[in-house]
């Protein structure tokens, strides 16, 4: 089970459908591999389904419900064929990511950037970016900052930096105010997937977005 | 400005009248679509309550079981004015929230055969499908669903799972639990809800610190939750 969670205040935005595609898939990502954050998601979630019910009703089209009864015996349109992945993406990759992989993980055709090789996923993401990121075993990345803020979740592997030790599906999360150099663990390639999202903000100390202990 | 704090007048469901015959009504468009503002007809038989916690589920096993047309009818009288209304509070026009909520109906038909009572209660499941569907058409995204079967999934403890989530099925309590909140923990969680805004937006607009929303927001479910504790 994950030890860095995203807070409270992200899984809202994640249910309540107001967080940006790429962040959504990260949350949705941690959401899959963290029992916990799945429970608290639902929960919120029920939060809305009650919401719903306490709303005033507006008035619907006059004609809008005979034209729904009508289309009850139509075949609705299918879904779209889900690509099929090895076996190695399916268990590394939870599904709301891996839908948007376009491939198998060993046929991503890696850009090497120093330490880090990386690659841009095609998810909509405004004012900033989505990639994957992969790391040698051992691997240190030179110091850094970055522009707005960063989400990372880690897919296999781990990687340390001064703000913790990050495993599988933990959530790391740096704003522009932080540099560091983090370091890959030894043993095994880390890969992670990271965004950067121009809408969230930090509120002050970095803890707020990440919750670093299962919450009871 | 803070857009719209303002709270519903009612908190608890608006009794519905259910009229017999509903889906031949229908198709005569001699109903129409018939939401709070216009009266039940004289002929209508004793008033029915709107569906509560049992018999929205009764009605959606009666929609997966038998493909119940007049349940599906109940379930759109209760739901859709109210689909509407938060498409179109999360910036729909009338037009197009009409439509999407005509599409999130027909979803709620095609896949009744996949809803699980023991996941999420049936206004939970249709606020997702609702949401899904907003993000689909007005944002041209798709929201990222979990998927159970997933070879990657990590599955709940068997212990703590049911226990964690038995505390969300029962909307009522949920409902009655929301009202008790306090005005300015409520406020919050309909706009994080009910507008098209992150956290951070909803603090600049509302001219508080985006700590302070947060920790309301965070008091709100933490109240939620121990409000639902006692009841269990
Ligand atoms: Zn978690």
């Amino acid at each position: 089970m994950p030890s860095f969670h995203p807070s409270q205040t992200l899984l809202m935005d994640y249910a309540a459908g107001s967080l940006g595609e790429a962040s959504a898939v990260l949350i949705a990502t941690h959401v899959s591999l963290c029992p916990e954050c799945r429970a608290e998601a639902a929960r919120i979630e029920a939060v809305g389904g009650a919401l719903i019910e306490t709303i005033e009703p507006v008035p619907l089209a006059h004609d809008g419900m005979a034209a729904v009864l009508r289309k009850l015996d139509e075949r609705p349109d299918a879904p779209a064929p889900i690509p099929s992945f090895d076996a190695e993406t399916q268990r590394l990759v939870p599904a709301p990511l891996r839908r948007h992989l376009g491939g198998n993980l060993e046929d991503i055709r890696w850009r090497s950037l120093g330490a880090v090789r990386q690659i841009d996923l095609a998810v909509t993401q405004a004012g900033g970016h989505a990639r994957l990121l992969r790391l040698k075993g051992g691997a240190k990345v030179p110091r850094h900052s970055h522009d707005g803020l960063e989400m990372i979740i880690v897919l296999a592997g781990g990687f340390s930096d001064q703000s913790g030790h990050y495993l599988r599906g933990d959530v790391a999360v740096a704003g522009s105010d932080i540099t560091h150099a983090p370091v890959a663990d030894a043993g095994e390639d880390c890969i992670c997937f990271a965004v950067v999202d121009g809408s969230i903000k930090l509120s002050g100390p970095l803890g707020r977005l990440v919750n670093l202990f299962v919450r009871t | 400005m803070c857009p719209s704090l303002t709270m519903p007048s009612h908190a608890v469901p608006l009794a519905m009248p259910i009229i017999p015959g509903l889906v031949a009504l229908a198709a005569l468009a001699l109903d129409g679509a018939m939401p709070k503002s216009q009266p039940a007809p004289p002929m209508a038989a004793p008033l029915s309550p709107a569906p509560d916690a049992a018999s929205a589920l009764s009605l959606m096993a009666a929609i997966a079981e038998r493909r119940d047309r007049d349940a599906f009818a109940r379930l759109y009288l209760y739901f859709a004015p109210r689909l509407k209304a938060y498409l179109m509070r999360r910036g729909a026009d009338d037009g197009l929230a009409e439509e999407m909520t005509q599409e999130a109906m027909l979803t709620v038909w095609y896949r009744a055969g996949s809803f699980d009572p023991a996941k999420a209660g049936v206004s939970t499941w249709i606020y997702t499908i609702a949401r899904n569907k907003r993000i689909d058409r007005l944002r041209r995204e798709r929201f990222p669903e979990i998927e159970r079967d997933d070879p990657a999934l990590v599955p709940e403890p068997p212990i703590a799972a049911d226990s964690a989530l038995a505390l969300v099925q029962d909307d009522a309590r949920l409902r009655v639990a929301l009202a008790a909140l306090p005005p300015e923990q409520a406020e919050l969680l309909h706009l994080a809800f009910f507008q098209d805004k992150s956290h951070s937006t909803i603090a600049d607009e509302c001219g508080l610190p985006l700590g302070t929303v947060k920790s309301r927001i965070r008091l709100a479910l933490q109240r939620l939750r121990n409000d639902l504790k006692d009841f269990a």
